[in-house]
């Protein structure tokens, strides 16, 4: 058994697959993220700022 | 894309370079605002809400399994009405296709993540990853289709034949949302019917397993709307170097005809 926030308790052969799925999405959705906003920043440097239309 | 070569030469004089991302107040105060929901969702999701009385435990999947299609669907949609707006607007403006791109793209991200939350979900609840089940070979299909439609984007030409041909595609593919949707009752599916509503058109949920579910729409219909504006902001720049180096390499050409 695994407790967690709340109060609440996991059967241990669940943890895994209920976990994993937070952590999976977490994960993807984080690497996407960085991804753009590492791109944002390359990009940005060769820009000028007056050819950006959110400045 | 075709980078120009003097790409990291300091601006010429007049000209700043100070902003140095695709960040705005605004942009970041989304940002925080979808960090703290999230941090709500995995409160909700895996602890305060309550066990299933058939599921049990299996049902906190859900929280993530939902919400990610809805995003996907949003996603396809927006992707759908920016290309309608790109091909029959007056202007052909390109920002509406980059809005459609950008849209696809993370709708192909949040397609995959509940082909992934729903195998393991299936896992615990079927018994096995993977069925050819109604629902989830029609959700498969749709997200082969999105990706055929990135791959559209990324052949090569200039950046209206790109938005002409990927706002065709981008049209076609969200009919398939209908099918994918109410698939669980055309056909027989080892899949749930809706979540929410029972066939009634009336909620069926615990209040607090319906909260947590709300918590997650918001929190990735928030981080939606960031990464579009991100990428949308990515775009347009990807597309103005693309630009510059096109203008470059004219000139090179034309520098070298002349005698």
């Amino acid at each position: 058994m695994i407790a967690i926030a709340g109060g609440a308790v996991l059967a241990l052969e669940d943890a895994g697959f209920i976990l994993g799925s937070y952590a999976v999405t977490f994960a993807v959705i984080a690497g996407f993220t960085w991804r753009v906003l590492r791109s944002g920043r390359r990009l940005a440097d060769r820009i000028d700022d007056q050819d950006k239309y959110w400045t | 894309m075709t980078a120009p070569s003097t790409s990291t030469s300091a601006p010429p004089a007049g000209r700043a370079r100070r902003v140095r991302s695709t960040g705005t107040a605004a942009t970041r105060a989304l940002g925080i605002a979808t960090i703290v929901t999230i941090g709500w969702l995995v409160a909700f999701g895996l602890g305060f809400s309550p066990a299933d009385r058939d599921q049990e435990d299996a049902v906190r999947i859900l929280y993530v399994h939902v919400p990610t299609v809805w995003l996907a669907y949003l996603a396809f949609v927006v992707t759908a009405v920016t290309s309608a707006m790109y091909l029959f607007g007056k202007r052909h403006s390109l920002g509406f296709d980059r809005f459609a791109g950008a849209s696809a793209e993370i709708g192909v991200v949040f397609m995959a993540l509940t082909l992934v939350t729903g195998m393991l979900w299936g896992r615990l609840t079927w018994g096995v990853y993977w069925q050819w089940d109604a629902r989830l070979t029609t959700t498969a299909l749709l997200f082969v289709s999105y990706i055929g439609y990135l791959a559209v984007r990324g052949l090569g030409g200039s950046h209206e034949q790109r938005a002409k041909r990927s706002a065709v595609i981008g049209l076609l593919a969200v009919i398939e949302i209908p099918l994918v949707h109410f698939s669980v009752r055309m056909w027989r599916s080892l899949h749930q019917e809706a979540s929410v509503l029972d066939t009634d058109g009336d909620i069926d949920m615990d209040g607090l397993m319906l909260f947590s579910l709300f918590v997650g729409v918001v929190a990735f219909t928030l981080l939606y709307v960031w990464l579009l504006l991100h990428r949308t902001r990515v775009m347009a720049m990807e597309d103005l170097l693309d630009d510059q180096g096109l203008d470059r390499a004219l000139d090179a050409r034309r520098a070298e005809a002349q005698p």
